[in-house]
């Protein structure tokens, strides 16, 4: 019944205008701080007229411009598929129905490709489908994953009254220049976020060295050479790296309690690479065990020891592995909260991590605690995005922990 | 004729080998055991321990001393005083005393009958001591010209004082109270449930959408490395930035959210996302869905890229629909991976913490056990009832884990 083109390009449209309506609305509300609001009802029935139209009169140019026009008539007017709040600018109406209408209906008519009056096979039906749904999924992942990270921005650069006045504005006013940014230099003004900064640096730096300098033997072992037990030692590995941090906590805390280590910087040094040698080492004996040995017996043929031949031969073989490893080793390190916050107490030893933690207070407002995540986001996002390529292969080769 | 026969045991070679792969990994094991082995043994003996946030310290006694009477010239009397107590209000301390050098130019008149004096060294026994117990020693002394000349007065020399106390944590004594107390009741269940649905609904939902994000950037097109590390950010960004940011942009009082909501005329009144049961529990599932649903997507996408083309193509030759390519073909490779990242998946999901303890604080319904033990030994300053949950949570882990192992293939490669 469904796969008719008379049914089939309607109820693609109608679908296809809502989801457009919803965001294009919560795109111009976000952008302007204006009201803008889709209509279900509405987004159904031009949608569908759409829909049935390109349908039946095809795609050509003609029945674009028309559909085009039809719908910025009907957006101006008020009964389109969006409404508009009545105080909105009216350059902000037409350039809202522009975009709709211009959006809808170039992504229609690829959508509608195949469709044709009448019955359809199962390719063209399923082709419409799931183009349909690739449209969704680009605007909707796209959305889930950019709005959190632009409210975070856009709250740090606006002060508590403006924001309470109306949550929707993100608009920001580029004529207050440096003003903006008060946020940021007050964190490390007076906040310490400095002194903050360079600790989770040094202390994710450190991890990783000696999380390296445990793991690479270790991996090489279990990869390479053969001794009793060594199956169930690589099983271990995998059940050590899911004993759960919270667990492992409480006796930490207990420990480092009596031992006066807890609030130290060699405490957070001493147990964040313990968190992060079973990963390495997993990771690590995964990329030897797919080295060539016979590289490996040749060196050993030569006369090298089998030091000789980590450090001469599988080492500058397996640079990249290394670089994942470490990225992914400096990642969870940087991130790491619950130690952090568990363990650190005096504020000039703090991790950025526990010094956002400090923020949260109804004392201090959230554009400084927004401001703070923002200074501990991006310094890790610009590293994985530029070391994108190692990370996607770091993360698949061996770690699903997060 | 002789019969070949492999060797039966391990020859000089092998032996020199398996030394030196136990060298190697020598470091990594003793820091392991140091880490994690060894808190775990702790957390099943602290589990069985009424142990409280203050017994971490263990009690000592305090001394302070003076001397009372303000001598203005030699022979005058005063009055050496030492005033010592038990610094906890809980436990005893056992054979207290303490040892002290009376300074040049004070001649003890007598000494108390539990002191004794050789010389100038001072030494009082006390026997043992209640909890919170006081105790002020005075010895009355005569001043001569030599106290004003060499200006060292009594509390310049430090007493040392001696007194075993039991410690809690190392003492004999033992009890059940911790795991009764959290079993106790219907609340022990609802943490269960709690658990349960946010370890069902975030694995499930997480694999979900990670295999639509997948489908979606299994093919080539310009932009497609800069999308895909774009879906990346969720689950590379610091957990505490993401939360926070979660926290207000779903703010009931200037939340963005629900001002986008009242404005869209879906709800008139501001809704509070992570205060209200049943939604609280909602969100903070779906705030574990959009955090990891990038893990998900980054393995289903390296197993599709792997999955040989030609087979699609025959497909396509054999007039299979792309839906019947889905699921004959796809689904039935994905199999595997799906199963295996659903198992890890719902283990690490299990074991998560830091997400609901900072979306919520474990409040409105969303306790899991994890947080649980937070609440217990924190909150509530009971150590060892945090233990005793933490001691349940590795059951549970033990047992997943044993699943685990059991139907995961080492071929998979996880």
């Amino acid at each position: 019944m469904i796969r008719q083109g008379y049914i089939t390009g309607p109820v693609l449209g109608g679908l296809w205008l809502f989801v457009l309506s919803v965001t294009v609305a919560v795109a111009m509300s976000f952008g302007t701080g204006e009201a803008f609001r889709p209509s279900l009802i509405l987004s159904l029935l031009w949608g569908g007229l759409a829909g049935g139209a390109m349908v039946a009169l095809g795609r050509g140019r003609a029945v674009q411009a028309g559909v085009f026009c039809v719908l910025v008539v009907a957006l101006i007017a008020g009964i389109g598929p969006m409404f508009v709040g009545p105080d909105t600018s009216g350059f902000a109406k037409v350039f809202g129905a522009i975009l709709l209408s211009a959006s809808f209906v170039l992504s229609l008519t690829p959508i509608l490709k195949e469709i044709i009056p009448g019955a359809l096979n199962r390719h063209e039906f399923e082709g419409a489908v799931i183009r349909f749904l690739t449209g969704f999924g680009y605007i909707f992942f796209t959305a889930i994953v950019l709005i959190p990270f632009y409210v975070m921005v856009m709250t740090s650069l606006k002060n508590q009254s403006e924001m309470i006045q109306n949550p929707l504005d993100f608009s920001i006013d580029p004529s207050k220049g440096v003003e903006l940014f008060r946020s940021y230099s007050e964190l490390f003004t007076q906040f310490n976020f400095g002194t903050y900064l360079f600790n989770s640096f040094s202390i994710s730096v450190l991890t990783v060295f000696i999380t390296l300098a445990f793991a690479i033997p270790g991996a090489y072992a279990v990869a390479r050479l053969r001794f009793r037990g060594r199956a169930a030692f690589s099983r271990s590995i995998l059940l050590i790296y899911m004993v759960p941090m919270i667990v492992l906590a409480l006796p930490i805390y207990i420990a480092f309690s009596m031992t006066g280590l807890r609030n130290s910087f060699w405490g957070i040094v001493i147990i964040y690479p313990v968190t992060t040698i079973p990963v390495a080492l997993y990771m690590l004996q995964g990329y030897f065990r797919g080295l060539p040995g016979e590289i490996e017996e040749a060196g050993l043929m030569d006369g090298l020891s089998r030091l000789a031949v980590i450090w001469k031969i599988t080492l500058p073989l397996s640079l990249p592995a290394l670089a994942s490893v470490s990225l992914y080793v400096f990642m969870i390190a940087w991130n790491e909260f619950l130690l952090a916050f568990m363990l650190l107490d005096d504020p000039s030893k703090f991790t950025l991590t526990r010094g956002i933690a400090s923020l949260n207070s109804s004392e201090i407002p959230r554009q400084h605690l927004m401001a703070g995540s923002v200074i501990a986001t991006v310094p890790i996002m610009a590293l994985f995005l530029g070391l994108e390529r190692f990370m996607t292969k770091g993360l698949t080769a061996g770690s699903v922990k997060g | 004729m002789v019969d070949a026969q492999p060797p039966s045991s391990t020859g000089p070679l092998g032996k020199r080998e398996a030394r030196l792969a136990w060298g190697l990994l020598a470091p990594t094991i003793s820091a392991v055991a140091l880490v994690v082995v060894l808190p775990l043994l702790a957390i099943f003996w602290i589990s069985v321990k009424p142990v409280q946030l203050s017994d971490l310290r263990a009690p000592e006694v305090v001394l302070r001393e003076d001397l009372r009477g303000s001598p203005e010239a030699p022979g005058d009397e005063a009055t050496l005083r030492y005033r010592l107590r038990n610094s906890s209000q809980e436990q005893p301390i056992q054979n207290v005393s303490f040892e002290d050098v009376i300074p040049e130019g004070l001649d003890v008149l007598s000494v108390d009958d539990r002191c004794t004096l050789a010389g100038r060294n001072l030494r009082c026994a006390f026997g043992d001591w209640e909890p919170g117990f006081r105790e002020a020693l005075t010895i009355p002394v005569t001043v001569n010209q030599a106290y004003f000349d060499n200006g060292i007065r009594p509390q310049d020399s430090e007493a040392s004082v001696e007194g075993r106390s039991s410690n809690v944590l190392t003492n004999a004594t033992f009890t059940f109270d911790n795991f009764k107390r959290i079993f106790k009741g219907d609340e022990f269940f609802e943490v269960l449930w709690v658990t349960l649905f946010y370890t069902v609904f975030g694995t499930i939902g997480a694999l979900l959408v990670g295999l639509f994000a997948a489908l979606l950037l299994n093919k080539s097109f310009k932009g497609q490395g800069i999308l895909r590390g774009l879906y990346l950010f969720p689950y590379v960004s610091p957990v505490i930035a993401v939360a926070f940011a979660w926290l207000i942009l779903f703010d009931p009082f200037s939340g963005s959210a629900n001002a986008l909501l009242v404005q869209m005329g879906v709800t008139n009144e501001a809704i509070n996302f992570f205060g209200e049961r049943p939604l609280a529990l909602i969100m903070v599932t779906l705030f574990e869905i959009w955090r990891y649903f990038p893990l998900s997507f980054l393995f289903i996408l390296a197993r599709m890229q792997s999955i040989d083309t030609d087979m699609y193509e025959a497909a396509d030759m054999d007039g299979a629909s792309p839906f019947q390519q889905f699921w004959a073909l796809s689904v039935p490779q994905l199999l595997g991976i799906l199963s295996v990242l659903f198992l890890l998946r719902f283990i690490w999901t299990f074991n998560k913490f830091d997400d609901i303890f900072l979306l919520t604080g474990g409040n409105a319904g969303t306790r899991t056990l994890t947080v649980n033990v937070y609440e217990q030994a924190f909150a509530i300053s009971n150590i060892g009832a945090g233990a005793a949950v933490a001691v349940v949570i590795f059951g549970c882990l033990l047992t997943f884990s044993l699943f685990f192992l059991k139907y995961i293939s080492q071929e998979e490669g996880l």
